[in-house]
């Protein structure tokens, strides 16, 4: 069977970082993604990235996909396995699960990295399955990736900064965005994003929420009526929207599957998305040797994901024995401190309470 | 409708290169797309947005997440089932169909 030191799945940003970090202490990396191309997520993001992260900030996140993924190629530590995706891991003798397009093979790393992302949450309301109600992950996919309009007339679902962004985009792609609802009193994302929809005059509606989507075959319309403060739909508030794509950017929740299959020890912190796998300060798992990094972890930012990548990288160089126990803790230091520093803002003051909860959790896990 | 017509031809930010046109079938229809890209965006491109109907109630289902991790967009590719038509790239001559339910368990190529 092959093997690798280190088997990295996602190389989105966190997991391309980690690549990179381990990669410079010598450790060989299998990087492994079911797409054909190196950058995750990124890909589609064409808005700027605040942050601290190196040059980051102030970048598009395709520039900082192509830039991550040039690295990746360049380096010669550093193995793509595209087009692949990791079935399961075997814990007691270590062998991981891969579909290539060649066939099913074994990996047996030495170390293994999950960084397998998000996945968008569902949002219960009649005619949800309806075509044309599309996460706003997909409808970025569609139109920045692809170059495809979703469709005329766009209702987005949520005013954090992932639906404020997408409905710019839309309209930069030349799609009417009719309304943005938002089910709490205020907006969710930056206001530097909810200016710019403002000023395209598109109407964001606090305290509204989608009653039902309707339509034969695939979205008509939609009923969005005004919430009260225990959530409930206030009957005789209802408006109808003729729209043919109702775009839900209601949050995600960690890709975490393989975990579960994995074994490893899962705890359900809400404030990080739902159910997340335990670590330590290195980014590992209960599992040892299985760390984690990026959204898969905690849903954040792309410029966490890299920091998380970054830690997690120079923590299995070091446990594998490529760098000195000094040089180790000088290099995590500076990671734990850009984390501390990327998590600062008030917008974070909920990431900061659940890696707390969850340091609670590592903490039991550890002394039993 | 035109596949043209949903296609973003001028953007602020992005560039969008002309690819090879190759043509596919959907449900014994000839369409156009783009070799290489995902065979939802180009059935989405040309309109058709019903991809698969739901094992138990028979709904109509589109894409969802157009990354690979719903299942909402399950098609048949020359006879075989449960292609994800957001991640598998279209190629000439394909023939795609609407999966209904589970769709055959065996490719009918055999």
């Amino acid at each position: 069977m092959k093997t690798t030191e280190l088997a990295i799945i996602g190389a989105g940003p966190a997991g391309i970082c980690a690549a990179l970090e381990a990669a410079s202490y010598g450790v060989e990396v299998t990087l492994i993604d079911r797409g054909d191309m190196p950058g995750g997520q990124l890909v589609k993001q064409t808005h700027k990235f605040f942050g601290w992260h190196e040059k980051s900030a102030g970048t598009r996140g395709v520039v900082i996909a192509r830039d991550l993924a040039e690295r990746a190629y360049r380096d010669p530590n550093v193995q793509f396995m595209g087009s692949t995706e990791a079935l399961g891991y075997y814990r007691d003798d270590g062998t991981l699960l891969l579909e290539t397009p060649y066939g099913i093979e074994g990996l047996k790393p030495k170390r293994l990295l999950v960084a397998a992302g998000a996945s968008e949450k569902m949002l219960l309301f009649p005619g949800n399955d309806l075509p044309g109600v599309y996460g706003a992950g997909a409808v970025q996919t569609l139109m920045n990736v692809h170059g495809v309009r979703p469709g005329q007339s766009v209702l987005m679902i949520g005013s954090g900064n992932i639906g404020l962004i997408v409905s710019y985009q839309l309209a930069q792609a030349g799609v009417h965005v009719e309304a943005l609802v938002e089910a709490l009193p205020q907006i969710g994302g930056y206001a530097v994003h909810a200016s710019k929809i403002r000023r395209l005059g598109i109407p964001i509606l606090t305290k509204h929420s989608i009653k039902e989507a309707y339509g034969e075959r695939c979205v008509e319309g939609a009923i969005i009526w005004e919430i009260d403060d225990r959530w409930q739909g206030i009957p005789g508030s209802e408006k109808d929207l003729k729209v043919d794509v109702i775009c839900l950017a209601t949050g995600l929740s960690p890709l975490c599957e393989f975990l579960w299959q994995a074994g490893a020890e899962m705890t359900y912190i809400p404030a990080l998305g739902g159910f997340v796998p335990v670590y330590d300060e290195n980014m590992q798992t209960t599992l040892t040797g299985v760390y984690v990094a990026g959204d898969v972890a905690s849903i954040e930012e792309a410029s966490t994901a890299m920091a998380e990548g970054h830690l997690a990288g120079v923590a299995i160089a070091h446990s594998l024995g490529k760098i000195s126990d000094v040089d180790f803790e000088a290099k995590r230091k500076g990671y734990v401190k850009e984390l501390e520093q990327l998590r600062a803002g008030p917008t974070s003051k909920k990431i900061v309470e659940g890696l707390a909860a969850l340091r609670d959790e590592t903490g039991k896990r550890v002394s039993v | 409708m035109d596949s043209s017509e949903m296609r973003i031809k001028n953007h602020p930010i992005l560039d969008f290169e002309e690819k090879e046109r190759v043509k596919f079938y959907w449900e014994g229809e000839e369409l156009w797309g783009y070799e290489g890209e995902p065979i939802a965006s180009a059935l989405h491109a040309a309109g058709i947005k019903v991809l698969h109907e739901s094992i138990k109630r028979s709904h109509p289902r589109g894409f969802f997440c157009a990354i690979g991790n719903c299942s909402s967009c399950l098609v048949i590719v020359d006879g075989v089932a449960n292609v994800r038509a957001c991640t598998e790239k279209l190629k000439a001559g394909m023939r795609v169909e609407m999966q209904k339910g589970v769709g055959p368990a065996l490719s009918s190529k055999e």
